[in-house]
Formats: C-alpha cells, structure tokens, sequence
C-alpha cells in the first residue's frame, strides 16, 4: 500500500469541532422521534449545542457545528436534498445570522434565553420564506405562522435555559475555561 | 419545587424577560392579523344586476339606491352594514338586520337591490338568513 502524501493534521478546534457537532447531531436524530403534531413545530434541542458553542467558543464554531449538524444529521435522516432538507438549511442559517447579531446585544441584559428566542423566530422566519416561495407558493402557509411564532416562544425559552443552565455548570467545573458571557 | 424554580429564574437576565414577553406580543398580533376569518372589508350595492355602488365599511354613511318601486336605503356602520328601508312588500332585506360577516348578503328582490359584504378568508360564498 502506497502511503498518502497528503496528511490532514486536525486541530484542537477541529476536535472539538467534531465533538459538538457529534452531540447535535445526536439531539437531532433523538428529536425526530418524538411525535409532532404539526410538520415544521419542532422543539429543536440540537440548538443548545450551538448556543452553548456560540458563548463558549464564538460565532465561527457555531456556524461549523450548525451546519455539520444540518448535513449530518439529514443524512442520517434520509432526507438530504428532501425539501425538509432546504427547510431546516434556510432555518439555519438564518438563525446563524441572527446569532451573529444578537451575541453582540449587552451581555448584561440579554443571555442565552434572548439568544435562542431571536433565533428562533428567525429560523420559522426562514423557513415560512422558503415554504411560500418554493413549496407551497399560496398564502396559506402564513395561516399557520402563528402557531410556529408560538413554537418559537416556548422552544425558545426552554432551550435557551437548558443552554444557560449548561453555561453555568460548565463555568463551575471549569472556572479557568473560555469566557460563558 | 420552587427553589428549583427560582434557580432556573435566576438564568434569566432582565433583557431575557423583555425579549419572551415581545415574542408572545409577536405571537397575538399575527393571530389577531392572520385569524380574522369572517371580517369583512368592504361592501357591494347592485342595482338592476349592475353594480351601483363599492362602499368601504370604515366610516358611517347612509346610501339611497334607486330601483323599479323606489329608494332602497342602505346603512353603513364600521364593520357592519344594513338595509334600513325598502319599499318591497315583504322587507325581507330589512328585517335581516345587520351583516357583520363576509359573504353575508341581503337582497331585495322586488326593487331589484342586493348587499354583499365582501372580504379576504370568508368563510362562505353566501350568507342569508
């Protein structure tokens, strides 16, 4: 066997990277489990991987773990380059943007609880974008966008104190550990 | 049960409060805007088959229809609108009373007059009573 030229080093940061991402993607598949009663009202919990990265370990890493998770995860699911695929892709990275925003929000005010509600509500912003422009191209998906706004609070707020309850373990095993502003 | 609670309070910055209680205003205002099925947002007066007149439901004003026996009178309120008088036999179209409802119709056959009140997500083609 011929040896590779070519060796790929990973990083501390590709590690850890990796870890994450491994974890959301864990909550992802866990997650399509649980019955729904509504296609799109989804608690979302591979979310508090990405804000506990966002805190811990800034924006850019969030955006890696976001997306490894976003293609991992469908397919393991089955359903890359399904519409669901396109769905939770837009959901993504539009809350990825708004993530990017609103860690900037005074870390004294605003902690992860606000952090998971803003995205939230850009991710279901997203993704009722999408639908009416590609899928469903009538009105009528805006019909239920109340029901995904109140999915948006309630997932969002537990979320986000699941994500800052994890924050402050984590700062109390690790007091010398990465900045949990 | 309730030290656990307020631990789980304690994760929540001031702005954090701020921020779920707009997301539920968000969440009232879209229900408000997008589940107001069956108001209506405007009425048509048809006269002789034609159509006499478009009236906007927002502000008050009395139109006079005119048809083969007469002055048919219609009535506008915001949000609702009415035939006040007719000079048909039977005033089938007066005693219908008010139509607050989209698709809800009154018609006055002998003089020739409808009123429908028109509007996006009703819920029925016509309404009579």
């Amino acid at each position: 066997m011929t040896r590779s030229t070519i060796e790929l080093v990973p990083t501390v940061e590709d590690h850890r990277i990796a870890r994450h991402a491994a974890a959301a993607i864990v909550l992802t598949v866990a997650e399509a489990v649980i019955p729904l009663p509504l296609p799109g009202v989804k608690p979302g919990l591979a979310n508090i991987v990405t804000l506990i990265v966002l805190a811990r370990w800034g924006w850019r890493e969030a955006v890696w773990v976001a997306l490894l998770r976003v293609f991992a995860g469908s397919l393991l699911l089955g359903q890359f380059l399904a519409p669901s695929f396109f769905l939770s892709l837009s959901g993504a990275v539009a809350s990825l943007l708004m993530l990017g925003v609103a860690m900037h929000l005074p870390a004294r005010w605003f902690g992860p609880v606000s952090h998971s509600i803003l995205a939230a509500f850009a991710h279901i912003g997203a993704q009722l974008m999408v639908a009416r422009l590609w899928l469903v191209p009538h009105d009528g998906v805006f019909y239920l966008a109340p029901v995904f706004a109140a999915a948006a609070v309630v997932f969002g707020l537990v979320n986000g104190l699941v994500a800052a309850r994890l924050l402050a373990e984590l700062q109390a095993d690790d007091p010398g550990g990465p900045a949990t502003a | 049960m309730r030290a656990r609670l307020a631990a789980w309070r304690r994760l929540l910055r001031p702005g954090d409060v701020l921020v779920v209680l707009a997301g539920m205003g968000v969440c009232v205002h879209a229900a408000l805007l997008l589940w107001r099925g069956g108001a209506p947002d405007g009425a048509v007066v048809r006269a002789g088959g034609k159509v006499f007149a478009e009236l906007d439901l927002s502000r008050r004003q009395i139109v006079e229809v005119p048809g083969p026996l007469g002055t048919t009178r219609i009535e506008v309120e915001p949000g609702r609108a009415r035939v006040v008088a007719d000079p048909g036999p039977r005033q089938y179209c007066v005693r219908q009373g008010w139509l607050s409802r989209a698709g809800a119709v009154a018609i006055c056959a002998p003089n020739q007059v409808s009123l429908t009140l028109t509007g996006r997500g009703a819920d029925y083609d016509a309404l009579n009573y």
